[in-house]
């Protein structure tokens, strides 16, 4: 049996990082778990994934939730809670995947054959990306690029110990508009493979 | 002047910590507690009696304390022992018959009487949750009770939402209804020497009334999306009650500690038997009845609430000790220019709308002093101020998600399968029901009381 892969990548919104991920999957033939993990599990427990879908990756609402001695009132946090725990749960099986967000670094931190990857990039290149990809004005790309990357930071601090995007936190951060995505994803699976070797 | 300044300013910066959920809430609440005895009595006021009479450790010596022939106020001000006693007696029964299957056998055992049909399932655990929050805090009801429910809907394939969210209701209506069923009644009834007799005689009533409007509308609401399935499942094997019992000495022992526990609360206004004597009494006999399982049972008391209340009743001590609680009761009697319904009115709605948003609990300790002083200004009946109070607390934290600690219990078991249970979803059903509720109420105390 060949040793577990999990890569985990975390990203700016606008840098690229979803699309690097899918290139990581396709390059080393693993399967991709993005929002798509929500539907799964909703799947799995015969939900209506769209009563869920909405909560993924959303920072939980201090003021309109509470806790009761371990019991949270927050949407947002249980279906965190639900993801990390499939996570963990694909990684205790020995299962190789890439993972975009979701925690995903922290939550498998300890696991054999994690690599953890931030992706970045210069805000011009950002607000150049989103603008095309949305066609939408680079105020409206701005707007929209700070609103996603509150979001994710509130998202990923409350649940983590270490800030989202620290340095610290993986075992790569790279700036996706220095190379350009290709490139970058090309880095990064020569990287990866470099481990692998290990 | 400054010592009703700092009493206000830790009050104030307490409750927002205690909403931020930055720091545990026993914590906010002893630190606060610390700070009004130094800042608030001893820098301010220099009144190191006020300090004596709000930790109030005297009273465990006192014969009231244990035993009372008549109505009696267990506190003027300070920390109510009774209260604290009380509740840790009742957590301690409770895990004792948590530990053997007491709770889990009930809610299988009634869905076993019903046949596993839906509806019926649906109408008896409403009515469960109610009686059940009359003498148990509706935490544990609704974190057994939603569990089961849970189980259920995977068996008999029914979505779980609207049966939980009706459980939650009733578990908060069948509280009110008691001395005992939700903090705020312990708190009011130990505060100003009310009995549980007084209790089901007054709240009791209304939340029967209420209860019945209650199961009719959740039934309204939602018999349709409930009886979807009900009559496919013929064929699934259904669970035997019995298997939820873990220990059958211990379960025989632990019902008959509950009983008793039900019969000397009823019965205390006769017996004499306080409160605090009855919670010491029954911890005792369930700690004696599994005395292996002593450690195991105490490991799972929530002390934290216990001192989440001590600190509690220190930093209201400290704005009544300033009067500064007098102030609004002027206040809502000027508001209200005098007038008895106008009172009672403020006092219902107000408590509800902020019990919806903020734990009622601090609220309802805040506001006894406040009614006391209406009373003794305005001549007002304190019971009739007591029972508008104590419905505002209790039902009005039915509105939100986030208003009473079933509701977070109730959410929580149901969004950790899966079963996501977000404002809109909440409020849709539970606030028209305890706008409803709160009007039998106020209709109820203008009628009977005015």
């Amino acid at each position: 049996m060949s040793k577990p892969l999990i890569i985990t990548v975390g990203r700016e919104f606008g840098s690229g990082g979803h699309v690097i991920a899918e290139m990581l999957a396709n390059k080393f033939g693993l399967p991709l778990y993005d929002s798509n993990i929500l539907e799964e599990i909703a799947t799995n427990k015969n939900l209506n994934h769209r009563d869920i879908e909405r909560y993924d990756e959303a920072p939980k609402n201090k003021f309109f939730t509470r806790t009761v001695r371990g019991h949270s009132s927050s949407p947002a946090e249980h279906i965190a809670q639900m993801q990390f725990k499939y996570l963990r749960e694909k990684a205790e099986k020995g299962d190789s995947f890439v993972v975009v967000g979701r925690c995903s670094e922290t939550i498998l931190r300890g696991y054999p054959g994690v690599v953890s990857i931030f992706v970045l990039a210069d805000k011009e290149a950002k607000i150049d990306r989103i603008k095309n990809l949305n066609k939408i004005s680079s105020i409206e790309a701005e707007v929209m690029i700070n609103k996603q990357d509150r979001q994710r930071k509130f998202y990923h601090n409350y649940h983590c110990a270490i800030k989202w995007g620290d340095s610290r936190n993986y075992d790569i951060s790279i700036n996706s508009s220095k190379m350009g995505i290709e490139r970058t994803a090309d880095t990064l699976e020569a990287y990866i493979k470099e481990r692998m070797a290990d | 002047m400054i010592s009703q300044i700092l009493a206000v300013a830790i009050f104030v910066i307490m409750f927002l910590v205690i909403i931020s959920e930055k720091i545990e809430r026993h914590i906010v609440t002893l630190v606060s507690a610390l700070l009004t005895l130094v800042l608030v009595f001893g820098f301010a006021m220099k009144d190191f009696g006020a300090i004596v009479e709000t930790l109030n450790f005297g009273v465990f010596i006192q014969p009231h304390f244990w035993y009372s022939s008549g109505e009696s106020a267990s506190v003027a001000s300070g920390i109510n022992w009774e209260t604290i006693v009380f509740i840790l007696g009742m957590m301690i029964m409770v895990e004792g018959m948590a530990r053997v299957g007491f709770f889990r056998w009930l809610c299988m055992k009634i869905a076993n009487l019903v046949h596993y049909k839906t509806i019926p399932i649906f109408i008896t655990f409403m009515l469960m949750s109610a009686v059940l929050a009359m003498f148990i805090d509706s935490i544990t009801v609704i974190l057994f009770l939603a569990a089961v429910t849970v189980e259920l809907a995977g068996l008999l394939k029914f979505n779980p939402i609207p049966m939980i969210l009706a459980e939650i209701f009733c578990a908060n209506l069948g509280g009110s209804a008691t001395m005992c069923g939700d903090p705020p009644n312990i708190i009011i009834g130990t505060s100003l020497g009310y009995s549980f007799g007084d209790f089901i005689s007054n709240t009791g009533v209304v939340a029967g009334i209420a209860l019945v409007f209650t199961i009719l509308y959740f039934y309204l609401c939602f018999r349709k999306e409930l009886s979807k399935n009900e009559n496919k499942n013929t064929e699934i094997k259904h669970p035997d009650p019995k298997d939820a019992i873990t220990d059958k000495k211990g379960f025989v022992l632990s019902s008959l500690i509950f009983a008793l526990a039900v019969v000397l609360l009823v019965t205390h206004s006769v017996t004499g038997l306080t409160v605090s004597t009855i919670g010491v009494l029954i911890a005792v006999l369930t700690l004696v009845a599994a005395p292996k399982h002593i450690s195991e049972m105490m490991s799972k008391v929530d002390f934290k609430t216990l001192l989440f209340f001590v600190g509690l009743f220190v930093v209201v001590g400290g704005l009544e000790q300033t009067k500064c609680l007098e102030a609004i009761a002027a206040f809502i009697e000027k508001v209200s220019g005098g007038n008895a319904y106008m009172i009672i009115f403020i006092i219902i709605w107000v408590s509800a709308i902020a019990s919806a948003f903020v734990d009622n609990i601090p609220f309802a300790a805040t506001m006894i002093p406040v009614i006391s002083a209406i009373s003794a200004s305005s001549g007002m009946d304190l019971k009739t101020l007591a029972w508008a109070l104590s419905m505002g607390t209790d039902i009005g934290g039915s509105a939100t998600p986030i208003g009473a600690s079933a509701n977070v219990v109730g959410i929580s078991v149901a969004s950790r399968e899966g079963y996501i249970i977000g404002w809109g979803k909440y409020c849709k059903a539970s606030a028209p029901a305890t706008i409803i509720v709160l009007i039998i109420s106020t209709i109820y105390i203008f009628v009977r009381y005015l």
